[in-house]
């Protein structure tokens, strides 16, 4: 570790935070539906898509609606995809010529994109025409990025208001993310990605004659307006196979940095627009502190555990003191890969910009530790959000008890149905992770897409189902997912791992909504300050690791040990 | 505030030998799965033991070694076991008190009549036949033979039965003191009862099947903790059942018991097995205190009150105004107006009147007052407002100050003289909130006695803790405005209602409540039982009317307006005690991992060796030890769960970091102790 590595993960962070700030108050503001100057610019836009589609822009809806809305909007968006993918030999823009897609992976694309994972089966650059990749996969990163945003807002109304029914108009406020937070700040960096040396075109590739006279094709395609959402939707999904590692998807050191900023700032700024939109700012800084300080521990760790290499690259006779540079860039480095790794995880963002496959066992074990921990530091946009809420609510229930009071979170009373769905919430992970897992483990069939033998290759295994699970898209490289057995388990965890966990979710919002607001005193549980913090943090570790504990011991730690004693596979 | 009271109590007779034998046999009977579904987590204890029993005599009939399965099998019978233990002990507890109760439960024969009138014609039938409506005749030294309200006469009843307190009581037909309980006795004269309650629902009735348990429903909290505790055993199943498939896929094939002791021991069995206990005990210290909750929910919702509404009179003031000083108006000497003030008060046994006569023998320094002989004295009246004597021709008075201005113009007609010396301490009294009383002479203004509302020493710090506690406190009087804002700010109380009538009280809770508050109040007459259904917690006085029992959620039995603040802390103890444990369990988990997870795997992956920071001897050995400590530290926690958690009243804050620091943390750690020492005694003894 150099402190110049630490220097760059700081002014990252520092930068996100505080822009972050404004656009958090910025948020508040649009979803309150007050007067904002894009809301005077674009007011017109919004206006007119309302009146097209039919929508009441004043009608509220109760959570079921609201639910059912959002639901009927994703299933729509899967069977557009879905139809994009399988038809795209027929479809324009398509310079390379490429067939459409098998139906086992046209349904876990569809799924992937539509519920904001972007788990790839695929190589983008040999399998996506440029129409797939601007009208179908673009347009998924802007709207499940939206749809997470206008529930995590739902979820907020639900505490913000008291003795309400509605918790909002789930097309107005996923309209409204889309338009005034999401568009902007796509347009805007993707033309300073575009600036930084990233294609932004219609071909589909250049031939060029290299230094030894050979001739190559190298693939361009509309990368930065993807990429620009991809990041900022903490989508994840690369346009090239190599996703941010490609020179073309991630230019430069600058262009890293800002893509790191990107994948960060709209999930920080909603923990602002919530301590802002609930009339009490210091909760928000609460949550924000909680999410913030495991990730900066997740990033010291893989730091840290990549910076150490193993004993294994000094037998090979490497210079120890370069760390574990396999499967980095060397442009980024060992600290901007390290905490790339850190962020893209916590947030359910899923771009790499390292293959976390050839981490170290325990630098490899921090993605999967922050995947499995729900994606909720800070999380994806909006689902970090309402992840981390659930995770208060069960924080406060467990401990506000202690206190000699009912729990309140808030000001509303956490009771048998909060708790309740919370914890159906909380069954979705080790169910689908575990449940696939342990079949998966034993089962031939899918073994034979498993790259490493030993405990990497249960790394592997785990890491897809945490990855497609927790909608977060990145894979422990090496894995041959695009198999029917891969393609169908991953596309039904991705789709219980993002519905199954919403549902109960916004039950949760419903029924808190319809609570009358409880003043707080010196009686109540205190939510902010650095003890809620801890505990949070407490919660969060405990259970989360209580969890999956067995798993990694047979993994990933099982690797890191019998690395040090020598053992290989 | 009560902390001291509830931990003398308790730990003096946390369980007697003979409750303890007696629940011992009832967590045999426990083990009837029908009994145990109520309780999820047991309940998954009790069938994955029922699964290693049906193993362990497979093994042991196919001649297989049987000593590890056999003693994982058998203290998985005993965490089944030391958790229904610990609900008997806590029932058992309640079911000695309602013993006692039964004793008082009447069999006894009443005498039912058809009229007051006609009362020498009575029928005599059993008590149980009574119904609802019948009227009964009781008699010096007989049981009343059911709840009711006195409709004709007056008696004075030996209420112990109920109370404990051997003193008799006034009941009397009319007004706030006319219900009378089944099972207490009438001591003296013969009363008319109207039957209010039919055999089987009584008050003691209720009293017994609360104390027993029997009726026991599970608590809004208690059902929440209960999802979540169940939420938490079906994560804890995933991962065992999935650990299976991630073993074998390492190469290691796990068994059947070794896999139940990882799930039995990760589940949390230590509040499963102690809830329905802490619940129970938590009701139980309520009945020490001679409160009964006619509901559970009630006891948390009383850990939950942000406003308590509290009775001036006998809760804030002692309850009687006395005489503080006597002050008498220009050219009257003082010894001529506390004289006047003593032969006025010579035959006032009201409090007040006996407080002036203390007062003056304390100035004069006399030993006893004689009544003059020719005395006349004239009683108090709701008519005159005044009382006095006629002695020497003098004609003595005391009374309101207006009443006593009038005594005396009608005497001295114009020529009453009123100095302003007087009307100056009429104010100055009032305003510092105590009550003047006018003295006269004939038509000749004497002095002013005040007489003072006297702040119970201790009130003002109570309130200021309740204040940290987050729990506003508003007091309730009858007084005028002015009265009542300055004893309010003598005793430290938050807000008041002055000339409170019980429409007031009525609205002032209803206002609370609208702006999410939840608020409790005691009260006694019937006009409080709007008051007492609307608030959250309602505690009636068992001095009180039938209808304001009936009104309220508890009953105090004591009829002490002050328990209302213990009530608080019984429910906040409660509420504590079930997170503390809570906390503790899950938290126990962290070492139960480091303790099994190696034991596992040690043979395929030797190098996982590293995790066993515990240093325990044999992967058998860790695995036992695991299971031991689980099935042990239920029992070691049981005298916790029936004392519940040391409670200091604080703000919300410093409780948490106190508990977090003493449940969670200790949490953490006690296991990695307790399982070390189980590892080397079973080690010791040669057990694996």
């Amino acid at each position: 570790m150099t402190s110049n590595g630490w220097l760059q993960i700081i002014v990252i962070f520092a930068v996100v935070i505080l822009s972050a700030i404004p656009l958090g108050r910025f948020m508040a503001r649009v979803y309150a539906g007050e007067r904002t100057i894009l809301g005077v610019l674009l007011g017109p836009v919004e206006r007119g898509l309302y009146r097209l589609a039919g929508v009441d822009p004043a009608r509220e809806q109760g959570w079921l609606a609201y639910t059912l809305s959002m639901l009927a909007f994703n299933a729509a968006g899967v069977l557009l995809l879905f139809a994009i993918l399988r038809l795209q030999g027929l479809l324009p823009w398509n310079p390379q010529g490429f067939a459409g897609l098998t139906p086992d992976l046209a349904f876990n694309t569809a799924v992937s994109f539509v519920t904001n994972t972007n788990w790839q089966a695929y190589a983008g650059e040999a399998t996506m025409s440029n129409f797939s990749q601007m009208v179908g996969l673009t347009v998924q990163n802007f709207l499940s990025a939206a749809t997470g945003l206008a529930l995590a807002i739902a979820l907020v109304r639900g505490f913000a208001r008291s003795g309400a029914k509605g918790v909002g108009n789930f097309f107005v406020d996923a309209t409204r993310s889309t338009l005034y937070i999401l568009l902007p700040l796509a347009f805007v960096t993707a033309l300073a990605l575009v600036a930084m040396g990233m294609p932004q075109t219609l071909d589909g590739s250049v031939a060029a004659t290299t230094l030894d006279g050979a001739q190559q094709t190298i693939s361009i395609g509309p990368v930065a307006s993807q990429i620009a959402i991809k990041q900022l939707g903490t989508n994840g999904g690369g346009f090239f196979n190599a996703n941010a590692a490609h020179p073309f998807e991630n230019p430069t050191a600058l262009a890293n940095m800002l893509q790191v900023w990107q994948m960060l700032v709209v999930s920080v700024a909603v923990v602002f627009a919530f301590g802002q939109l609930i009339g009490d700012k210091r909760q928000g800084h609460a949550i924000l502190a909680a999410m913030m300080i495991l990730l900066v521990v997740g990033v010291a760790v893989a730091y840290w555990a990549e910076a150490a290499g193993t004993p294994t690259l000094a037998q090979a006779g490497l210079d120890p003191s370069g760390g574990n540079m396999e499967g980095k860039e060397v442009r980024f480095g060992l600290a901007l890969s390290a905490l790339w790794a850190a962020v893209t995880t916590g947030l359910s963002c899923g771009a790499v910009n390292a293959m976390h496959g050839s981490f170290t066992p325990i630098g490899g074990l921090v993605p999967l530790v922050l995947i499995k921990l729900g994606e909720i530091l800070p999380g994806g946009v909006g689902s970090g959000l309402y992840g981390m809420l659930v995770m208060a609510i069960i924080a406060v229930f467990v401990a506000g008890l202690m206190v000699g009071r009912t729990p309140e979170y808030l000001g509303k009373k956490i009771e048998a149905k909060e708790v309740k769905m919370a914890v159906l919430a909380t069954l979705v992970m080790p169910i689908f992770v575990l449940g696939f897992s342990a079949v998966a483990a034993v089962l031939p069939g899918p073994l034979a897409g498993v790259g490493n033998a030993g405990p990497h290759g249960l790394s592997e295994i785990l890491y897809a189902y945490a990855s497609g699970t927790g909608n977060n898209g990145s894979a422990f490289a090496s894995l041959s997912a695009n198999t029917p057995w891969w393609n169908t388990t991953l596309g039904l965890a991705m789709l219980a791992g993002r519905f199954a966990y919403i549902v109960p979710m916004m039950a949760i919002a419903g029924s808190l909504v319809a609570k009358t607001r409880l003043a707080a005193s010196s009686g109540t549980f205190p939510t902010h300050g650095p003890l809620f913090v801890g505990l949070l943090i407490g919660v969060i570790v405990i259970l989360g690791g209580l969890q999956f504990f067995p798993a990694f011991a047979l993994g990933p730690i099982a690797e890191q040990v019998q690395m040090l004693a020598g053992k290989t596979f | 505030m009560s902390t001291k009271a509830v931990a003398s109590k308790a730990a003096t007779s946390l369980a007697p030998p003979d409750i303890l034998v007696r629940a011992a046999l009832d967590a045999v009977r426990k083990l009837d799965p029908r009994l145990l579904a109520k309780n999820p987590v047991i309940f998954v204890t009790e069938v994955v033991a029922a699964l290693v029993t049906v193993l362990f005599l497979r093994d042991f009939a196919a001649g297989q070694p049987v000593m590890f399965t056999g003693q994982i099998m058998a203290w998985l019978w005993f965490t089944v076991l030391f958790a229904n233990f610990a609900e008997a002990v806590a029932e058992g507890r309640g079911r000695a008190q309602a013993e006692s109760l039964k004793r008082a439960r009447t069999d006894a024969v009443a005498r039912r009549i058809d009229d007051i009138k006609t009362r020498e014609r009575y029928a005599k039938v059993s008590a149980l036949d009574l119904k609802v409506g019948d009227l009964v005749l009781v008699s010096a030294g007989e049981l009343i033979p059911g709840d009711g309200e006195i409709v004709d006469g007056i008696a004075s009843v030996n209420e112990a039965a109920i109370t404990g307190e051997s003193a008799p009581v006034i009941r009397e037909s009319g007004g706030d003191r006319s219900a009378v309980t089944g099972g207490t006795t009438v001591v003296s004269d013969e009363i008319v009862v109207r039957i209010t309650a039919a055999a089987g629902s009584s008050f003691l009735d209720r009293m017994i099947a609360l104390v027993e348990g029997a009726e026991r429903q599970k608590t809004p909290n208690e059902i929440a903790l209960t999802i979540l505790l169940v939420g938490m055993t079906l994560i804890f199943l995933i991962t065992v059942v999935s650990l299976y498939g991630l073993g074998l896929y390492g190469g290691t094939e796990l068994s059947v018991p070794v896999l139940v002791a990882l799930l039995v021991t990760l589940i949390p069995t230590t509040i499963g097995g102690l809830l329905s206990a802490i619940g129970i005990a938590g009701m139980d210290r309520l009945v020490r205190h001679n409160v009964l909750a006619m509901s559970g929910r009630a006891v948390e919702a009383a850990g939950d009150v942000d406003t308590l509404l509290l009775d001036k009179t006998g809760t804030i003031t002692f309850g009687n105004r006395m005489a503080t000083e006597i002050i008498p108006v220009p050219g009257v000497s003082e010894r001529e107006v506390l004289e006047a003030a003593l032969l006025a008060s010579l035959a006032d046994e009201t409090a007040e009147g006996r407080s002036i006569v203390a007062l003056v023998r304390d100035k004069l320094g006399l030993a006893t007052g004689e009544a003059p002989a020719g005395a006349h004295f004239v009683p108090f009246s709701a008519a005159t407002r005044i009382s006095g004597v006629d002695v020497d021709g003098r004609r003595l008075r005391k009374g309101a100050v207006d009443s006593v201005r009038r005594f005396a113009a009608e005497i001295a007609g114009r020529g009453l003289v009123e100095p302003a010396e007087y009307n100056a301490a009429v104010d100055r009294i009032a305003r510092s909130g105590g009550t003047p009383l006018g003295l006269a002479a004939d038509g000749r203004l004497l002095g002013v006695i005040h007489l003072k509302d006297v702040v119970k020493p201790d009130i003002k710090e109570r309130f200021a803790e309740l204040r940290r506690m987050g729990i506003r406190t508003v007091m309730v009087t009858g007084d005028n405005p002015v009265t009542a804002a300055a004893i309010a700010s003598e005793a430290g109380v938050d807000d008041f209602i002055a000339e409170a009538t019980p429409q007031d009280k009525l609205n002032y809770i209803r206002n609370e409540q609208r702006q999410g508050r939840l608020v409790a109040m005691c009260g006694d007459g019937t006009n409080d039982a709007p008051a007492l259904a609307q608030a959250d917690v309602g505690v009636a006085m068992q001095s009180g009317t039938q209808a304001a029992r009936e009104a309220g959620n508890m009953v105090d039995l004591d009829s002490d307006p002050t328990k209302l603040i213990e009530i608080v802390g019984i429910g906040k103890q409660l509420l504590m005690t079930r997170g503390s444990l809570t906390t503790f369990s899950i938290a126990n988990d962290v070492a139960k991992y480091f303790a099994i997870l190696p034991a596992l795997f040690i043979v395929a992956i030797p190098e996982l060796g590293v995790l066993n920071v515990m240093g325990l001897s044999t992967p058998q050995s860790a695995i036992l030890s695991a299971v031991i400590f689980n099935a042990l530290i239920i029992i070691a926690l049981i005298p916790l769960a029936l004392r519940g958690v040391t409670y200091t009243p604080a703000s919300a804050a410093s409780v948490l970091s106190r508990n977090l620091l003493i449940y969670g943390l200790g949490g953490i750690i006690v296991p990695f102790i307790g399982i070390k020492l189980v590892d080397m005694v079973v080690t010791a003894i040669g057990l694996s």
